[in-house]
């Protein structure tokens, strides 16, 4: 459709479009349609691997065997509620160590700091979030425990649930206080003036104005910061160390649910095949998926409330 | 006493009103060169005003003439941006605000604010209204408080049977009134009212001016607004303010003329202020 | 509140007077810094603490540790594989998971309308974000060393890299998205008022546009991997303090067809060790695996650097 012919005869002007061009724009769309199927592809595959080995798992052994005996999963115990109650204290520790210290940190970047303090500081929460949890795990074992936690309480076993916990702690702050920050800092200016405006003091206006308003994306954290402590691994498995039996007692070691596939796992050489302790680890593994998924998709939840009000 | 400042004591009485000639020198605010920098740039220079008690006074001027700002800084609320810097001498009832031992909290207690575009909090109507008495330690007479705040706001009846529904829930004008009603709920002396109704629509807009004379009775009113009509309509004195531009581009505003709102409509001393009341510029 | 008549100038002095020091306010502002300061001070702990117990380590045998074998002796022992698997990694996942993640996240900024199909792969892509990296382990397990070993040779860098390329892909899609979402529809619709198709439109204006961001969450998302060790356990990396590749394999052959480990596990391994002297290489293997990390951030942000200077040509 060159100029000439438009010269030549406008009303034969060609409005079809260069079939070569349509092409390409059909093949380019194709393969990013690829793209994005491929990435549901993935979680389809991950439901279905975990599914047909862990209902395999299922059909193999005795169920009543998940409340008692431990969890030894080569001699055939399966004691699930060890590796739940083990997980639940540790994310418990990390809970109460990462919330205070998380959202403390994103009110005062989000409501005090001045822009050099935040640029500052604000970096430290960065690289800290970007230190890989095999690290956290080796400083959890090798000085969490000798240096504070076998001090402080002198009866502690060498792996102990409250170092793994203080280690995954430390590990998620950062996650903790980005999220409640980005959650402070979409709350309107308006609302502060509001507030100083009726004689409000600093500390009333951070927390009986903002934080409530940003409440349900603090929310949100909390709750994916729970999902991230349930699901971590590394510090975990060095941390907490290997023991089957139920104990609730945090200055003992106890074997969780992410530390079981992991124990599995460096042993899966010996265990391959279809043997139940091999199963096991799927089933582990469906188990720690659910509950994430599900804590996730709440926290999803909260997230679209507080973006939804403003 | 005898003014500093004998060019603006020529304004004339206009018949019927009371208490008229303020002296420039006495009032419930009174403002003495006032200066305000944003970092090292003045944003308004050398303004002197003094508001009379039970009045409402308008700030008129042009975009970018400082009329906010001057409002700001009836309640010290330039003290929350880190570079604004105020010199010269603001009294209220003859204390120096920006004196020692004055505490902005304390001052905005004492003078409230209402803001350009509604800000309720995201709660309950009942919430925005206690939230000033709760702070303020109070925690008794709740409801009362909360039902004569509202009834003065002209909201009363529109709100009684759903106070422990969100805020956001109510329309722009009524959203509005609440914050008044919010502001008149911690007792203040002095309501600040920044362009309290350039948000909202024209019936909604009515309803806040006949809420405005209302409250005059009980309460000083200053309100910065860029409707001159609700000006001429509300007031009782006018501030015309004007802006330069210097060299560099930097806008300061000054005080031009200050003066009974009939005189500043009907009879401007200064030839600007003729000219922005009658739409040559602005 | 201050009476109406005639209120003295002391009367309103003293209505106006706070507490010059307020306590709460005080108390708060302190907390919450000291809460910040707190993760500063771990962070200072952690370092000091590695690099502390590392210098014996690297005064005795320099970088010899960097380049020598694993070994069981602790003497001898060194993380070359460890850091040879690792940069393959690593590799693995920029070459693979960078394109798809960007090409999924162009498909639903751009072309994808909003209707419920697109909203299940944006809700999925969000969840998935979501799961723990040892659920994604066990998904390498079942997938690309056992289902599909017959292409990937079972426990090879092929199952470990698809792991981590899998891993991370979710998190590249979201970045670009927002990276996507932040180009000014005016952009778009200047280059359609030409008469540019979609794709070029995209190519020509969006992309170059949205590409320093992307390359910056790529740059974090790489680090991420480069760090990441539980799903390797499960995608058939050795935690062991000896393994030889036969001599003779080419570079190929170590991709495909010999078993592999990576920095992050032998870290893993070291720490589990029994041995004192154990504690010391631990602590060096970390200083390498933290010196790496920060160049791959490095390169990466060069390399951003360079791609910006070229989208502005």
């Amino acid at each position: 459709m060159g100029v000439g012919k438009l010269l030549m005869d406008p009303l034969l002007i060609d409005l079809r479009g260069d079939r070569g061009r349509q092409r390409r724009e059909t093949l380019v769309r194709r393969t990013f349609l690829a793209a994005a199927v491929f990435s549901v592809a993935i979680s389809v595959a991950i439901v279905v691997s975990l599914f047909g080995e862990a209902g395999a798992f299922l059909n193999k052994i005795d169920v009543s065997q998940f409340i008692a005996n431990g969890w030894f999963p080569r001699r055939g115990r399966f004691q699930v509620m060890a590796l739940v109650a083990h997980s639940a204290i540790i994310t418990g520790v990390a809970i109460s160590v990462a919330v205070p210290l998380g959202i403390g940190s994103a009110i005062y970047l989000s409501e005090y700091a001045r822009s050099g303090t935040r640029r500052l500081l604000k970096p430290t929460l960065e690289i800290l979030a970007g230190v890989p949890s095999v690290v956290l795990g080796v400083f959890a074992l090798n000085f969490i425990t000798p240096q504070l936690v076998k001090r402080l309480f002198s009866t502690a076993e060498t792996s102990n649930l409250l170092a793994a916990g203080l280690g995954v702690g430390i590990l998620i702050v950062p996650l903790v206080a980005s999220i409640s920050e980005d959650a402070m800092r979409a709350v309107p200016d308006s609302l502060r003036q509001a507030a100083y405006g009726l004689g409000a003091k600093p500390w009333h206006v951070s927390l009986r104005v903002v934080v409530p308003a940003a409440l349900s994306g603090i929310v949100a954290a909390i709750i994916l910061a729970i999902s991230r402590a349930i699901g971590e691994t590394m510090v975990v498995a060095l941390a907490a160390g290997n023991a089957g039996i139920l104990s609730v007692n945090p200055l003992e070691g106890g074997i969780t649910l992410t530390g079981a596939i992991a124990a599995l796992a460096i042993g899966s050489d010996q265990v391959a095949g279809d043997n139940a302790a091999f199963q096991s680890l799927f089933f582990v593994g469906l188990l720690l998926f659910v509950m994430t998924f599900g804590l996730n998709i709440v926290s999803e939840r909260f997230v679209r409330r507080y973006r939804q009000r403003y | 006493m005898i003014s500093r400042m004998p060019a603006q004591q020529l304004s004339v009485p206009v018949e019927g009103q009371v208490g008229t000639a303020p002296n420039e020198d006495e009032g419930i605010l009174v403002a003495r060169d006032l200066t305000v920098h944003y970092g090292s740039f003045p944003a308004i220079k050398d303004v002197s005003m003094a508001v009379q008690p039970n009045q409402i006074t308008a700030l008129i001027g042009p975009s970018g003439c400082g009329k906010s700002t001057m409002l700001r800084c009836f309640n010290r609320m330039n003290d929350l941006i880190d570079s604004a810097k105020v010199t010269g001498g603001l009294t209220y009832h003859g204390v120096d605000l920006y004196g020692p031992g004055v505490d902005p909290v304390q001052v905005r207690r004492h003078i409230g604010m209402v803001f350009q575009k509604p800000n309720p909090f995201p709660k309950s109507i009942y919430a925005n209204i206690a939230f000033g008495a709760k702070i303020a330690g109070i925690r008794s007479g709740l409801d009362e408080l909360v039902e004569e705040s509202l009834t003065k706001a002209a909201l009363w009846d529109e709100v009684k049977d759903k106070l422990h529904e969100s805020a956001n829930a109510l329309s722009g004008g009524q959203q509005q009134r609440l914050c008044i009603a919010r502001a008149i709920a911690t007792s203040p002396d002095v309501v600040l009212m920044d362009e309290p109704a350039s948000a909202l629509d024209p019936i909604a807009t009515l309803r806040i001016e006949e809420l405005m004379t209302e409250l005059k009775q009980e309460y000083t009113i200053i309100v910065v607004t860029h409707n001159m009509q609700q000006a001429a309509r509300v007031s009782d004195r006018t501030a015309f303010f004007n802006v330069s531009i210097s060299e560099d581009g930097h806008r300061t505003g000054r005080l031009v003329e200050f003066d009974d709102t009939t005189t500043i409509f009907t009879n401007p001393r200064e030839k600007s202020t003729e000219d922005y009341i009658t739409g040559r510029f602005g | 509140m201050i009476s109406r008549t005639a209120p003295t100038p002391d009367l309103v002095q003293a209505a106006l007077a706070g507490r010059r020091f307020r306590l709460v306010d005080s108390l708060l502002a302190g907390g919450l810094l000291l809460s910040l300061f707190s993760s500063l001070l771990v962070l200072i702990t952690l370092l000091a603490d590695t690099l502390r117990t590392a210098a014996p380590v690297f005064a005795d045998r320099g970088l010899v540790f960097v380049t020598a074998p694993l070994s069981a002796d602790p003497a001898k022992a060194g993380v070359l594989q460890g850091i040879q698997g690792s940069l393959a990694l690593t590799l693995f996942v920029m070459l693979i998971g960078f394109p798809l993640g960007v090409s999924a996240a162009i498909y639903l900024e751009e072309y994808a309308t909003d209707g419920g199909f697109t909203r299940f792969i944006t809700a999925n892509v969000r969840n998935l974000a979501g799961v723990p990296s040892v659920v994604y382990g066990i998904l390498g397990l079942a997938l690309f060393v056992n289902l599909a070993g017959g292409l990937t040779n079972g426990r090879t860098i092929v199952s470990g890299g698809l792991t981590l390329t899998v891993l991370v892909l979710p998190i590249m899609i979201i970045t670009t998205s927002e990276a996507l979402r932040s180009v000014p529809a005016t952009v778009r619709e200047a280059s359609y008022g030409v008469g540019a198709t979609k794709w070029e439109t995209i190519r020509h204006h969006v992309l170059p546009i949205a590409l320093p961001t992307i390359l910056t969450g790529t740059v974090l998302t790489v680090a991420r991997a480069f760090g990441e060790s539980a799903p390797l356990l499960l995608a058939g990396a050795l935690v062991t303090n000896f393994f030889q590749p036969s001599a003779d394999a080419s570079v190929v052959q170590l991709i495909t067809d010999e078993r592999y480990t990576a920095l992050p596990l032998v870290v893993f391994n070291w720490a589990r060790q029994p041995q004192e002297e154990f504690v010391q290489l631990t602590a060096a293997a970390v200083v390498v695996l933290l010196v790496l990390l920060v160049s791959v951030n490095a390169t990466t942000i060069l390399l951003r650097d360079r791609f910006e200077m070229k989208s502005l040509r």
